[in-house]
């Protein structure tokens, strides 16, 4: 196959992005031992980062396919790539002086992020189950081998293994599928499947299939039921490399859901709202049931992103054009939540050690009065209490799953936002409301500091800026509906 | 010149600017404090100047909206920036920054830790009162209504009592519940109108089976914020627990949220479900009047029977509104400006004496009225104030609740007519046991007389709830135009479903 200019253009920064894993390979490999080398990596890897974003950014808006209409780039990869852009720039920017503290600063941390990078940017653009399934093997490799990165630790290991196995177990689930839909359709590009079935032609193995491939992609957003990996996994990877899982993939699996049902399986929307509104509601209820109980924080972050990640596809089960800008909205509120918290919980640390119980916040309120402060926006925007950010990406969420006819989802839905809202203000009351005499280290890496500035300048603000964001996102949603 | 100020943004954001300013201040802690409590007096003080042109500038014969002023925020979408005020919020402002203030000035004494955190949290608080009650737009409307519930978790968990934090929780979870079943609600109705602007959605015309879920949906918020039987709990809680100053806000300000949304937004939007469900409403005022006085009564802490008493005073406001008359109206914004004023001075009345006894068990006292004879004076007037003595303002409330339920029925006249008689026994009896009597307790000799500052914040509230109750037309002239464009409203509506039928 001979590709032309034309073909490979559409997805530049995917290939600048590749390119660059492969020289920082080789930086990683002649660089040199230590600490310095894993920085420069590093440094190299964000520097790509912007590159990709400015290419992205500034890139036309157009339609356009490469690779025989596997990829595929319009206005919603653009909005969603900016998004795992950010969240990814963010999280590797925040890890450096945490990952040296931990001694686990190896150069090949900020590659293997890199080439997760390329694997969720292609996610986004999937345009064919071929390219779909491999964008999505090529992102969870890399991220397998980094939850599994402090070597010396036996939980670090464990939540790389799980991850592993889990994450394999999903991947056959969505290949299963992925075999169903092209037995009955014949054919491996969304747009030939979504030509090939309509809603009263409909033969029981390709829902079957249908499902298969949702139930998939959901175990990456980790949505329940299919979440059980995720607590584990965030409280046993390092916290930099949690903060990363946290915040990017899940926008990334997110867009791709929205491709793959508003797409490939745009005819039979009855069929695969149904699954959502299921998974939605098992996610809002497990997440907000789930953190309640917790101590480790990196824990109730995970079950706090599996409610969010209910929320989200509340807004998805409504199938329509205001569903998809709901969801936009809230995933552009989510990175920014999950940035600016993280960027705190890195900070988590005591004599050196980091401390990630609940409790070890006691009294953050006099001892570091900025962090939380941070925090405590970031939970109350994550419990959606207005003018945050959370509470707009909640409006229009629900305002689609209302308008869908979707009333008693967005009912649970808002109700388990108050159950959830009791362990965001736990958080709250224990910096708050409670004193301490055992203070965390005061050490601020500027990057933290740069990263919960952005976080809290863009939620507090958020209700300026929404009218560009909302034309962003509608534009987007446009060209996510007329994809094909 | 000054026609053209956008004078509601600036009320309303102007305590923000002096966040701003507290956030900057620096120096050694004493300082700190000091200074920080200057900086909220100054801007809060200044802020209530600049809401006298409010007063002065408003065309009480006008209806419809006044210092009207609209933004372009999310185009095309039906949700902008609006705002005004009329016959029914502007008193609402005015009682806002004023009470602002004071409640800061309250605490000049009784707050002696994280000052700057406390004055920053009462000048947000101050914000999105305003805000609340001048948005014209709903969703506006909402980020205000709610946003209020940060502030005061952290004012009542950070400087409450000792058991604040489960106080503060149940205040915030309890409100977020009703909040949130408001909010589907309100996504209903922006998707069946297209718009959030308030006046627009008076006009619209909701189907009558869905006017009934979004009664219900209003009614789980509002019921909560005013609070009503059975949903009232959480208040004794907020109320014994929260510092001398939140209180005065709580109970001033906060509780009028409710009230004002079900004459925003029940009563004109959903006319035919507020008929229908105006018996309901009725019942479940007459059970709070009756039982939380009785409730009252058998109090051993002075804030928690004032804070019971509260709830029977604004089940005398539900049962106004839903009267659905002019005297009955009238009569519950009536009653709840002077409600806001009484159990704001009420509020304060303890605080003053926990300030120097740190108790607030009503056996602990006894006698203060020989200790501090113009305090006791102070205190009289309001308690009576609040059992509805004539020539206060409470007196012109209930009177004219009392007046629209008997037109809407005798018996709940009757059974309302019966909570002023409990009001009168349990606040009178408080009066005689902590007032009144021997000095048991040598502590209570020792209590300092009343400060010049204490008086400063007695002063303004007597005079009011004095010239409401001697000349309540100045109050009911401002309302009047407005509650009779509720009222047309309510009666179009009837005359449009008798044309159908």
């Amino acid at each position: 196959m001979i590709f032309d200019l034309a073909d490979i253009l559409p997805a530049l920064p995917e290939m600048i992005l590749a390119t660059l894993a492969l020289v920082l390979v080789l930086v990683a490999a002649y660089g040199g031992e230590g600490a310095e080398n894993a920085k420069r990596v590093t440094r190299i890897a964000l520097g790509g980062i912007v590159l990709a974003l400015i290419l992205i950014w500034s890139g036309t808006a157009a339609d356009q396919t490469a690779f025989g209409g596997m990829f595929k780039a319009d206005s919603f990869a653009i909005y969603m790539k900016i998004l795992v852009l950010l969240g990814t720039f963010g999280a590797l920017y925040m890890s450096i002086t945490p990952l040296a503290k931990d001694d686990i600063n190896k150069p090949e941390f900020a590659l293997l992020v890199i080439l997760a990078l390329v694997g969720m940017m292609l996610m986004i653009s999937a345009n064919d189950l071929m390219s779909l399934y491999m964008a999505v093997e090529l992102q969870s490799l890399p991220l397998y081998v980094v939850a599994a990165m402090r070597t010396n630790s036996l939980r670090s290991s464990e939540a790389g293994l799980k991850y592993f196995l889990l994450g394999a177990l999903s991947s056959g689930m969505l290949l299963y599928g992925a075999s169903l839909v092209y037995g009955f359709a014949g054919t491996t590009s969304f747009s030939g499947i979504a030509a090939a079935v309509s809603a009263d032609q409909l033969p029981v193995a390709f829902i079957v299939g249908m499902v298969f491939m949702v139930s998939g992609i959901a175990f990456k957003i980790s949505a329940a039921p299919f979440h059980m990996w995720t607590p584990d996994v965030y409280e046993g990877s390092p916290s930099p490399v949690t903060a990363l899982f946290a915040i990017a993939p899940k926008v990334a699996a997110m867009a791709l859901m929205m491709r793959l049902t508003y797409g490939a399986f745009g005819a039979i929307e009855v069929e695969w709202s149904q699954v959502l509104v299921a998974l939605s509601i098992a996610s809002m209820v497990v997440g907000a049931l789930g953190a309640i109980m917790q101590r480790d924080i990196k824990r109730m972050m995970a079950y706090s992103s599996i409610a969010h990640m209910g929320y989200a596809l509340a807004g998805l089960a409504a199938g329509s054009h205001q569903g998809a800008l709901g969801v936009m909205i809230y995933m552009t509120g989510y990175i920014f939540m999950g940035a600016g918290s993280f960027s705190i919980i890195l900070l988590m640390r005591r004599d050196g050690q980091s401390a990630t119980r609940i409790a070890d916040l006691q009294g953050l309120s006099r001892t570091h009065p900025m962090l939380a402060l941070g925090l405590m926006i970031m939970m109350f925007s994550m419990a959606g209490i207005p003018p945050l950010a959370g509470f707009f990406g909640k409006w229009y969420v629900f305002l689609a799953t209302v308008n869908a006819g979707l009333v008693p989802l967005a009912v649970i839905g808002v109700v388990m936002s108050v159950v959830g809202a009791f362990y965001y203000l736990r958080i709250i009351k224990i910096m708050y409301f409670e004193e301490t005499d055992d203070p965390l280290d005061t050490d601020m890496p500027t990057a933290n500091k740069m990263v919960l500035g952005v976080s809290i300048g863009v939620i507090l603000l958020f209700f300026l800026g929404l009218s560009p964001l909302l034309e962003a996102a509608n534009v987007a949603a446009t060209a996510l509906m007329t994809q094909l | 010149m000054i026609d053209n100020w956008p004078i509601l943004s600036i009320v309303t954001f102007l305590p923000l600017a002096g966040v701003l300013f507290l956030l900057l201040i620096k120096g050694d802690e004493k300082a700190l404090a000091q200074n920080s409590r200057f900086v909220a007096m100054w801007v809060s003080g200044f802020t209530f100047l600049v809401s006298l042109p409010l007063l002065i500038g408003f065309d009480s014969s006008l209806t419809g909206y006044q210092f009207e002023e609209k933004g372009v925020w999310l185009a095309g979408t039906g949700i902008g920036y609006h705002m005004g005020v009329d016959g029914i919020s502007m008193p609402f402002v005015l009682l806002s920054t004023l009470l602002t203030p004071l409640s800061i000035l309250a605490s000049w004494r009784a707050i002696t830790h994280r000052v700057r955190e406390y004055m920053i949290a009462f000048l947000v608080l101050e914000t999105m009162m305003i805000g609340m009650f001048v948005s014209l737009d709903m969703l506006m409307f909402y980020l205000f209504f709610e946003a209020v519930l940060i502030p005061m978790f952290l004012i009542i968990g950070i400087w409450g009592g000792p058991r604040r934090v489960y106080a503060a929780f149940k205040f915030f979870l309890y409100t977020l519940l009703g909040s949130v079943l408001m909010l589907v609600c309100m996504l209903a109705m922006y998707i069946d109108a297209g718009t959030t602007d308030i006046p627009a959605l008076t006009a619209h015309q909701f189907a009558e089976p869905m006017q009934t879920w979004l009664f219900l949906g209003f009614l789980a918020s509002f019921a909560v914020k005013v609070p009503m039987w059975p949903v009232h709990t959480w208040l004794p809680d907020a109320h014994v627990e929260a510092p001398t100053a939140g209180s005065m806000i709580l109970a001033g300000v906060l509780l009028k949220m409710g009230g004002y949304g079900f004459l925003r937004f029940s009563l004109p939007m959903f006319p035919l479900a507020s008929e229908f469900f105006a018996p309901l409403i009725f019942t479940l005022s007459i059970i709070a009047v009756i039982y939380t006085s009785l409730v009252a009564l058998a109090q051993s802490d002075m804030k928690k029977m004032i804070a019971y008493s509260s709830v029977a005073h604004m089940g005398f406001v539900t049962i106004g509104i839903f009267t659905m008359t002019e005297q009955g109206i009238a009569g519950a914004m009536f009653q709840m400006i002077s409600h806001g004023l009484v159990s704001a001075a009420l509020f304060f009345s303890v605080g003053v004496v926990y300030d120097r006894l740190h108790t607030r068990e009503i056996s602990a006292y006894g006698g203060v009225a020989a200790v501090m004879p113009r305090y006791a004076v102070f205190f009289m007037f309001m308690m009576l104030a609040s059992v509805g003595l004539p020539g206060t303002s409470g007196f012109v409330g209930e009177m004219l609740v009392l007046v629209g339920a008997w037109h809407a029925s005798s018996w709940v006249a009757f059974f309302t007519a019966t909570g002023l008689v409990l009001g009168a026994t349990y606040m009178l009896w408080l009066y005689r046991r902590v007032m009144f009597g021997a000095i048991v307790n040598d502590q209570v000799k020792a209590m300092e007389p009343m400060q010049m500052r204490e008086f400063s914040i007695f002063l303004p509230l007597t005079f009011l709830v004095l010239l409401f109750g001697v000349y309540p037309m100045a109050l009911l002239d401002v309302m009047a135009v407005s509650i009779q464009f509720v009222l047309d409203g309510l009666s179009a509506s009837g005359l449009s479903l008798l044309a159908a039928n």
